[in-house]
């Protein structure tokens, strides 16, 4: 066992147990600044802890097996990094909230650190059993996490909503590994991909691998696993949904990339009219859906189910560049979302209401805020140049080819652009609120603290970056996709 | 860095030192952005008269690795041909004038000036790129400035639709484009956007039928809606009747003439097969600019919506051209370009003036303004003529050019262009202009004033002078524009007429506009 592997798992957990301790001795008044410390740690953690994956290493395996449940490669470095860093940002922004939590509010930080956990191994995964662990753990903590504001129904709705459908979709992943395993033999993904030139004609595999991935699809919220985004992110404190768009979303699109990619790539390559479908309606129903919404928060739940089918894409692709490409659109995600609930939770922290008047005359009371939500509407949209033009230029770039194989890719282009026409109407929607959206409810300047303008610098820094510059993040994503062997249709070769 | 280079980045270097100024120092705030478009201008002018027609079809160039991975390599390539060098000196000219009539903008001074040189940045930087990547990139730039800017400081009671629709509208045309400029990075095999490379790897290895007949459409209709080509225009009369003098000048002016560009650039010169098929049906669409936004035009109450839908219907000649496919007909495209991105500017300029002094844009309100306002009224007269295709002005010369070349393949076309353009044109323009300027006086508010200063007079001057001196030295223009043009009828049209024969012609009859048959 090699469990040096998992130093940076191990010591987010402490600190994760060493702020609930700390909570025992701190004076209630001085709680909030557990979360500095938190966000310190991480810090640390971000900076000194990581290492390159010069080889690809497994953790937890049979002994003198060459595979294990857990692996160290380019790929789940770069989702560590990822995590790590919303985890520091979304603790930045909570610290900021948490004057709205009645109580426990160091419970706050700690279970946004166990939840950082989970997506951490997450990263880490290679094996059935330690996705369900690292997904069970992600939820778990999120259930709490979404409910949080106890003294608001509609955060307790939002809680249970999660609760009940998080429930549902682990009851059938959990029944998807168990066929998967009695069909197989083993959970290890390795050992299923060595297997899966037989696997793939097993209908009762085939059964289990569709329940897993209707797990995962309910973790992007894609269709038809999405009912639950709107109303959980509409009610749920604005950090946690922050956490929720980013950093759960995430673990999604990295598990469902080593499934179906590093375990299942031939049967992957068989259903890609499924994953076409699938991406296409989800663009769909997250655009169309997005068009009346008035709540912020609500709108920023349909815009993450459009978003995930912008992210599947890349996996309609079946190749490296669209893997290479959903990593790419995912860190520009990162900044982008984060910068937009920054924002969202200093506005929103002196009101109850989140609809789009909150906005009105934001331009003129807090022309830094406003320029920083509009940047990020800007990049959610997909406008130069900043981070979301970029990403869905490479997602487009990798579908495109397949255009030439399968007429159905072009149904999947016509959505993508109808999708990305009808995201500019909501988004640019609330662009409009801040600057000419009619009589603002109160005028004088929103107080942002120093750590906040930080977090947002570090935002609006990264979403020009990845906008601008892209070169260093596609030298990064590149390599960090060759872990993943995606295989093309048996009847469909790619015109040269 | 190449002089390219540093000509686009002028207006988003200034951009950013406007965003240093506290937004309470206007005086500074307007100067500091008066400066940086004025030494853009400059540059402009300077690199317009640098170009050597006959030197390397590509001057002034900078190249520099953007990403260079296995998978996605991107380079940052700017360089300018004749078609450029003229549309890089109309950006320039056009620009500054935006910024100077820009000088009574109080509301939010700082910010409309910082998006305005955002988008003069990413117009400049549309027209210099040489890869594909960063000709999309630049020209997108212009998008959200646009937005913001008809809402906060538009006018007129549906100015959030009008935003609406020309930020979507453009969005979609964008989008179907880079559908196209994606499938020619993959399925050319290129796996470059680089226009040269592309070129290089093209002339070795053509384009399979099948992709051209993908790409080339999304090609055209996507840059085709970005100019406002019929039946997808409707969003220009709207949004520039809503936005405020300079982001239609700019819009109307500049950035609708980079999807001509581009058509130019990249769906002519590399999918002969494409133009072959994808030429007579731009040749009946552009009729319907001619004709249909003529006579809408001819319906217009409101100064702006007739200026924006004979915009519409002067892109109809640039249409005509490039359907042409001949080197007359595209270097009259090309004049078309140059003069109706001054014509549109200069247009629009006056109108939002005698908005700001009367307080209406509505044609039957106003009457008799050429005596309160000698200047502006003979500006107006100088500006509509132009748009009516009176020789003497660099319209007539692209009008002219582009009916000379396009006579042999589309005859009933050309008729059409002629009474289109000229007899509905004429009669719109002169009737506006009877309402307007002479007759008894109608809304006068008392503050009435004409360009007080010289220095307000001198944005009009300059595009007014630009137009005369294209009119009567058309030479000055056509000698640049006419390898780059030649070069690209060759390749789209490879069979064709050998063009060593057809450019004296062109040079011929355009400069000397000799006899005005059409007229």
């Amino acid at each position: 066992m090699n469990s040096s592997l998992i130093v940076v798992e191990i010591l987010v957990a402490l600190l994760g147990l060493g702020v609930l301790l700390a909570d025992l001795w701190m004076p209630a008044t001085h709680r909030r600044r557990l979360g500095w410390i938190a966000a310190g740690g991480l810090a640390v953690i971000f900076f000194v802890g990581m290492k390159d994956a010069a080889e690809v290493a497994y953790a937890f395996g049979a002994p003198g097996a060459k595979t294990g449940m857990y692996v160290q490669d380019s790929l789940g470095v770069f989702f560590k990094q990822f995590f790590l860093l919303a985890g520091i940002l979304v603790l930045i922004m909570s610290v900021e909230y948490s004057g709205r939590f009645a109580t426990g509010v160091s419970e706050y930080f700690s279970l946004t650190l166990f939840a950082l956990l989970g997506m951490l191994f997450a990263a880490g995964t290679n094996d059935f059993t330690l996705m369900f662990a690292a997904l069970e753990l992600i939820t778990i903590t999120f259930v709490v996490l979404v409910s949080f504001q106890r003294d608001r129904a509609s955060s307790i709705e939002a809680g249970v909503k999660y609760l009940i459908l998080g429930a549902t979709a682990s009851a059938f992943m959990v029944f998807g590994i168990a066929l998967v395993f009695g069909s197989a033999g083993t959970t290890n993904f390795n050992e299923i991909a060595a297997a899966q030139k037989t696997l793939a004609s097993n209908p009762i595999f085939l059964v289990g691998l569709v329940f897993v991935l209707a797990g995962l699809s309910f973790k992007i919220a894609a269709v038809p696993f999405q009912v639950w985004a709107p109303d959980v992110y509409q009610g749920s404190p604005a950090p946690t949904t922050a956490f929720l768009a980013v950093g759960s979303k995430a673990a999604g699109i990295v598990l469902l990339l080593r499934v179906l990619y590093a375990a299942v790539p031939t049967i992957t390559a068989q259903w890609h009219v499924l994953f076409v479908v699938i991406a296409a309606l989800t663009i769909l129903y997250g655009s169309l859906c997005a068009i009346p919404q008035r709540s912020v928060k609500r709108l920023m739940g349909y815009s993450s189910i459009a978003n995930a089918g912008f992210l599947l894409l890349g996996v309609a692709a079946l190749s490296k560049a669209g893997a290479a490409a959903m990593i790419y659109y995912i860190a520009g995600y990162l900044f982008t979302v984060l910068a937009a609930f920054t924002v969202l939770s200093v506005v929103l922290a002196q009101t109850e209401s989140d609809d789009i008047s909150t906005f009105n005359g934001l331009g003129q009371r807090s022309p830094m805020l406003a320029a920083v939500l509009t940047l990020s509407m800007a990049s959610l949209a997909g406008v130069p140049p900043l981070a979301g033009f970029v990403g869905k230029f490479l997602l487009l770039k990798s579908v495109v080819p397949m255009a030439a194989t399968h007429p159905i890719y072009l149904g999947l282009l016509a959505a993508a652009v109808v999708g990305v026409v009808i995201s500019i109407y909501y988004y640019f929607g609330i662009i409009r609120a801040m600057y000419w959206g009619g009589k603002a409810g109160a005028s004088e300047p929103l107080q942002t603290s120093w750590p906040i303008k930080g977090a947002l610098l570090v935002c609006v820094v990264g979403m020009l970056w990845l906008g601008i510059l892209p070169d260093t993040l596609v030298q990064i994503s590149t390599p960090a996709v060759e872990v993943l062997k995606p295989e093309l249709p048996v009847k469909v070769a790619v015109a040269p | 860095m190449s002089l390219t280079s540093t000509l686009l980045m002028t207006p988003f270097l200034t951009a950013l030192l406007v965003l240093l100024v506290p937004g309470n120092y206007r005086f500074v705030v307007r100067c500091l952005a008066l400066l940086g478009s004025l030494v853009t201008a400059i540059l402009g002018v300077v690199l317009f008269l640098k170009f050597d027609p006959t030197g390397a079809p590509y001057q002034f160039e900078g190249l520099s690795t953007w990403v260079s991975s296995s998978v996605f390599r991107l380079n940052y390539h700017v360089g300018v041909d004749g078609i450029a060098a003229a549309m890089l000196l109309v950006t320039s000219l056009v620009g500054f004038a935006a910024v100077a009539v820009s000088w009574d903008i109080d509301k939010q001074t700082k910010l409309f000036l910082i998006l305005l040189l955002v988008m003069i940045g990413g117009a400049l930087g549309a027209f210099a790129s040489l890869d594909l990547f960063f000709f999309y990139f630049f020209n997108e730039l212009a998008l959200v400035p646009t937005f913001i800017m008809i809402g906060v400081w538009g006018v007129g009671e549906d100015r959030t639709y009008a935003a609406y629709k020309i930020t979507m509208y453009l969005t979609a045309g964008a989008m179907v484009a880079l559908i196209g400029l994606i499938a020619l990075y993959t399925l050319s095999g290129a796996n470059t956007l680089d226009i040269v490379e592309l070129q290089k790897h093209l002339a070795k290895t053509p384009l399979s039928s099948s992709a051209q007949a993908f790409i080339f459409p999304c090609l055209l209709f996507g840059f085709g809606t970005l100019v406002g080509l019929f039946p997808f225009h409707s969003w220009a009369p709207q949004g520039y009747g809503c936005a405020p003098s300079a982001t239609a000048m700019m819009h109307a002016g500049i950035l609708k003439k980079a999807g001509l560009f581009a058509l130019l650039r990249v769906a002519l010169p590399m999918m002969p097969e494409g133009v072959a098929r994808w030429m007579p049906v731009l040749a009946i669409l552009c009729v319907g600019n001619l004709l249909y936004c003529g006579f809408v035009a001819m319906r217009q109450r409101d100064l702006n919506l007739l200026i924006g839908n004979s915009s519409l219907a002067h892109m109809g000649f640039a249409f005509l051209g490039i359907a042409s496919v001949t080197v007359v007909g595209l270097t009259g495209a090309v004049l078309v370009m140059v003069s109706h991105a001054l014509l549109a500017a200069l247009s629009f300029a006056l109108s939002a003036w005698i908005r700001h002094q009367t307080g209406t844009l509505e044609i039957a309100k106003m009457g008799g303004l050429l005596k309160r306002m000698p200047f502006i009224g003979s500006v107006l007269t100088l500006c509509f003529l132009a748009g009516c295709g009176v020789p003497g002005f660099a319209n007539f010369a692209g009008e002219l050019a582009v009916m000379f070349g396009a006579w042999k393949g589309l005859p009933w076309i050309v008729v059409v262009a002629a009474w289109g353009g000229l007899v509905i044109g004429g009669v719109y323009m002169l009737r506006a202009l009877r309402t307007i300027l002479h007759g008894n006086a109608g809304v006068m508010l008392p503050s009435l004033i004409d360009a007080p200063t010289a220095w307000r007079k001198f944005p009009f001057v300059l595009l007014a002078g630009g137009l005369l001196l294209f009119g009567i030295f058309p030479n000055a223009l056509t000698r640049r524009i006419l390898p780059a043009v030649t070069r690209v009828a060759e390749l789209a049209r490879p069979a064709a007429v050998p063009a060593a024969t057809a450019a004296p012609v062109t040079a011929a009859a355009v400069v000397t506009p000799a006899t005005p048959a059409s007229n």
